[in-house]
């Protein structure tokens, strides 16, 4: 018998009877949909990330360009901010070749309260490894795409069909070294976030 | 490892003892994370339901694993994705030697699977002439100090910062006596970014497998397995067939209770769902038995296989916190370790089933409710009867010892002990426990003078 087929019929022998898939809906019950906004923005400070309230992209702009010098390597996948970063040039280049991005400008259409996770998929990434790979990441989101729960996020997501895509939840980190919490592991030293306020 | 594995837990629990301050560290410190994971639950009214949940869906997963599987592999073969089956760890390794070969490639980069430090595969691999690097900061540190990590989560929990200072000394070229956590974790942020860009193949463990959409999770807060899985030109995930969910919306329960549990962290940093191979890549995905299955026949056992692998019960066990986690010469420690080990080799483990007070914490945190302490119970029964009393006895005996002689333990163990006589008189007085034949038992006291203290010290 193959490998597969042993194991596949040692489990079958060994399983259970089968016993009932449980619901998730009542979990949603519990949910605060109190206050979104105030929620995340909490959470997500308490996780090291930068909040700002922008009305509208202007705002967003003006906000990068007093942090970000006009030299460094900004890419984002917002056509709009073509003035400020790169939004065409770099889906070209091999993931290795955006070693050297400082700012990467990503926009969500998903945040989640109890976390202040933010959901983005492989095509508003533009190139997988761009969020991981950049030293500072930002990330624009609608403060209206703000759900409660985990639950509520799975919902809004359904099945997509898209390869990739993660939650991010504030800039990488690790506290390995005698639990001391460094901000910036392998991923990201910072992360700003956008809450769009305006239309 | 190799020089450990002839040694019982007590033995080996005696020697990370030696060292009274950092035992004191290592135990205080993980306490201090148990307190940060029931702050972060206590927010919630639905977290007993939200485990129930997870509970639940675990055991249905279990008690039709043969299905979620074939569903998943047809899933990921649709996405793009080759599936392996490998019986046991030698055949994992080999079939993960077999893609590094085909690349022509000696060289790869890792990030945190338990799977593969069970199935020893670095060794393996080393020994066929291919160099892998962890990447987790952790596990890197564990691995240039030629040690396995002593914790499922916090692999290096166990090391001061000056020892870590000087493996990087060593390894790494920062000037000696240089301890300070920020300097060290840039050293090793520039070093491993050199590794991520130049690797080909970078293999991956998973946290959820779903059956669903053949997608699977990988949950990190380093951002090391993606910086791994995107750069490579081929990704290789190992899993164990315990790893399957049904659904999608399954992962919102799991996510809520994951790292709550493991260190009261809202969620990790970043939950990555990969379902298919970018345009140009290959991805592989190794689904391991590896006594998994023979686990799941066992009626009283098969529950460990809802694991998580949070690290909640690690971080609450006085055991644990008291002798660390290389006292359990396995590559899962704690008490989570000491049910899965006997299932592999019942005599090797035969001791780890009684590094334990009984005293139920474990099951209280774990966030699939496994019934921890009760299934350690039923395998010392298990080991008595399969004839391994020679070591029974004396880890029995040695624990019974350490933990009387250790006032740290018996504080903390205070409570099980009294609630173990009270409900379980047999698992005290009976023949597993040859200490209490030859010496007089000190009574535990019926009411600690810190339980008496907390009672009492609002009343005047
Ligand atoms: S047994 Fe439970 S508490 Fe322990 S690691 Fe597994 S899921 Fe976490």
């Amino acid at each position: 018998m193959s490998t597969r087929g042993g194991i596949l019929s040692a489990i079958r022998a060994n399983q259970p009877e089968l016993t009932v898939l449980p619901d998730v809906e009542p979990l949603k019950a519990y949910a605060n949909k109190e206050n979104l906004l105030a929620q995340f923005t909490t959470i997500a400070t308490n996780i090291g990330a930068k909040i700002y309230e922008a009305k509208n992209l202007a705002e967003v702009k003006s906000v990068i360009q007093n942090n970000f010098g006009a030299d460094v390597k900004i890419i984002s996948t917002i056509s709009e901010l073509s003035d400020i970063a790169d939004t065409k040039e770099y889906l070209n280049d091999l993931p290795v070749q955006l070693a050297d991005v400082e700012l990467t400008i990503l926009q969500s259409d998903l945040a989640v309260a109890e976390n202040s996770a933010i959901w983005i998929t492989e095509d508003q990434m533009g190139q997988r490894v761009l969020p991981f790979i950049t030293q500072h990441l930002a990330i624009i989101v609608n403060a209206k795409n703000i759900v409660a729960t985990m639950h509520d996020a799975y919902s809004s997501i359904g099945i997509t069909t898209q390869g990739f895509g993660a939650f991010i939840a504030g800039p990488s980190k690790t506290a390995d070294i005698e639990q001391s919490l460094v901000i910036g592991a392998h991923g990201p030293r910072s992360m700003s976030l956008f809450l769009l306020t305006g239309d | 490892m190799s020089t450990t594995s002839t040694k019982d837990h007590a033995e080996l629990a005696g020697q990370f003892n030696a060292d009274e301050q950092r035992v004191d560290w290592h135990d205080e410190t993980l306490w201090w994370i148990r307190q940060k994971r029931d702050k972060a639950v206590n927010q919630f009214p639905e977290w007993e339901l939200l485990r129930e949940t997870g509970s639940k869906i675990k055991e249905h997963t279990l008690s039709n694993l043969g299905n979620y599987l074939e569903a998943f592999e047809a899933n990921a073969l649709a996405n793009g994705i080759t599936v392996h089956w490998a019986a046991d760890a030698k055949e994992h390794n080999q079939i993960v030697h077999g893609i590094i070969k085909k690349h022509g490639v000696n060289r790869m980069v890792k990030s945190k699977s338990m799977l593969t430090e069970e199935c020893h595969l670095n060794e393996y691999l080393a020994e066929n002439g291919i160099e892998v690097i962890d990447s987790d900061l952790g596990e890197r540190i564990v691995q240039l100090a030629k040690e396995p990590p002593s914790h499922i989560v916090l692999p290096c929990i166990h090391k001061k910062k000056e020892e870590i200072g000087d493996l990087f000394h060593e390894h790494l070229g920062t000037p000696a006596g240089v301890s300070d956590p920020q300097i060290l974790a840039e050293t090793a942020r520039q070093h491993l970014r050199e590794v991520f860009l130049t690797r080909k193949i970078a293999l991956t463990g998973v946290n959820f497998a779903v059956a669903e959409t053949g997608e699977f999770v990988v949950c990190t807060n380093e951002g090391n397995a993606d910086m791994g899985a995107h750069l490579s030109e081929v990704h290789i995930a190992s899993m164990g067939i315990e790893k399957i969910i049904p659904k999608r919306e399954h992962l919102g329960v799991f996510l809520r209770l994951l790292t709550r549990s493991a260190t009261g962290q809202p969620i990790t940093t970043y939950s990555s769902h990969y379902k298919k191979p970018r345009p140009g890549q290959e991805m592989h995905i190794v689904i391991v038995d590896n006594g998994r299955s023979v686990q799941l026949g066992r009626k009283d056992f098969r529950n460990s296989l809802k694991c998580i692998r949070c690290g909640a019960c690690m971080n609450t066990c006085p055991v644990y916190r008291r002798s660390g986690g290389h006292s359990y010469h396995n590559a899962i420690s704690g008490p989570i370790g000491s049910i899965l080990a006997p299932n592999l080799d019942m005599e090797k483990y035969a001791d780890l089933p009684f590094a334990s007070t009984l005293c139920g914490s474990c099951s209280n945190v774990c966030p699939v409710k496994i019934d921890i302490h009760d299934q350690l119970y039923k395998w010392r029964q298990v080991i008595v009867k399969a004839g391994y009393t020679t070591k029974t006895k004396s880890a029995g005996m040695k624990l019974m010892q350490w933990t009387l002689s250790s006032p740290g333990i018996y504080h903390a163990a205070g409570k099980a002990g009294r609630m173990v006589m009270k409900y379980a008189p047999f698992a005290v007085n009976n023949a597993l426990n040859p200490w209490y034949k030859q010496r007089d038992m000190p009574k535990p006291p019926a009411q600690s003078f810190d339980e008496w203290y907390k009672k009492n010290r609002g009343k005047k």
